[in-house]
């Protein structure tokens, strides 16, 4: 069986036009394949989420991860651009960009010659949120949130995401089936939390699948931290591969 | 969860970073992610130096309980030092 696959760092046009810097692995097969936009947690474009980006690469889809701090700090050290957006009060970004981001990886994945036109959108933690996001604002066929926190819920009063509205309110625009992976230790987004993402999705008739891994806490699937836990990050990559398996296929 | 919150601060000193020495301008302290440390939340401290670039910058991972020591420690040699020296 011919495994080649190639990643490596790209331009792509992000929101509103501008070039920014993303991370793209790719099987070598001639396809065609389906696609896959990557979001990355909030501490940034690093080494952990290029291998999430690689794996799906490995499972047979073409993937690419924007470097959402890309316009902050270019060409900077993952955790250096992470802190310069903090410094410069870019971090939350704003949903209107992280969509423009989103809109403009996925024209990159329809560019290449092994696509199949079928798009799928992961993300982890502030990743997951954005994953929805997407979801809710862009004509997709899969996704999948790890953890994403304040899809449901209001933050309080001086926290930066106050005021923005939230993503659960959005469900009946959901455009394809999503697979979300929870950790039951979680207090963001916690079991309520899940159960409350859960009614919204079943009101508006839509197609999803969650798992709660019991034992697993925030970040279960991030081999680089102490949160990790490998019998459900194992379990939760076979779901994911299953899940875009089934709705990015050709 | 990423809590998204961060303190600024405006700082005078000086750090050492990869590149030897620089003047320090502003500090980044938050309670989220770590990066490299092995906890799921850390106080966080980014000392910067905006105006020479992303790299310009020191930056420390603390468990809370450490974060909270180390308060104690700063405000304990501030009060005890010698006034006048400031």
């Amino acid at each position: 069986m011919y495994d080649a696959v190639l990643s490596e760092t790209v331009t792509i046009t992000g929101h509103e036009g501008d070039a920014i810097e993303a991370y793209a692995a790719r099987p070598l097969t001639p396809g065609p394949v389906g696609g896959v936009v990557v979001l990355h947690h909030l501490p940034g474009y690093d080494r952990q989420t290029k291998e999430f980006t690689r794996s799906l690469a490995v499972g047979g889809f073409n993937a690419v991860m924007p470097n959402l701090y890309s316009r902050e700090a270019p060409g900077a050290e993952p955790s250096d651009a992470m802190a310069t957006a903090r410094a410069s009060g870019a971090i939350p970004i704003p949903d209107e960009r992280i969509v423009g981001e989103v809109a403009g990886a996925i024209a990159y994945l329809n560019g290449l010659g092994n696509a199949n036109g079928k798009i799928g959108v992961i993300g982890h933690c502030s990743g997951g949120r954005q994953s929805f996001l997407a979801a809710v604002s862009l004509p997709l066929d899969a996704a999948v949130d790890c953890y994403g926190g304040f899809v449901v819920g209001t933050p309080p009063a001086g926290h930066p995401l106050a005021g923005w509205e939230p993503l659960v309110t959005k469900t009946a625009e959901l455009s394809c089936p999503l697979l979300g992976l929870f950790g039951s230790e979680d207090v963001s987004p916690s079991p309520a939390h899940v159960a409350e993402l859960e009614a919204a999705l079943q009101a508006a008739g839509k197609t999803y699948k969650f798992r709660s891994y019991e034992g697993a806490n925030h970040g279960f699937m991030q081999a680089d931290s102490a949160r990790y836990h490998p019998t459900s990050a194992v379990d939760a990559w076979a779901e994911i591969l299953a899940w875009f398996g089934r709705y990015l296929a050709a | 969860m990423c809590t998204y919150l961060t303190e600024k601060v405006a700082i005078g000193g000086s750090a050492k970073g990869a590149s030897g020495w620089f003047r320090v301008t502003e500090g980044s302290v938050y309670f989220d992610h770590p990066v490299h440390a092995p906890y799921g939340h850390t106080l966080n401290i980014d000392f910067l130096a905006p105006a020479e670039g992303p790299s310009a910058r020191v930056a420390v991972e603390l468990t809370a309980e450490s974060a909270r020591a180390l308060m104690k420690a700063i405000e304990a040699v501030l009060e005890s030092a010698p006034p006048g020296l400031e």
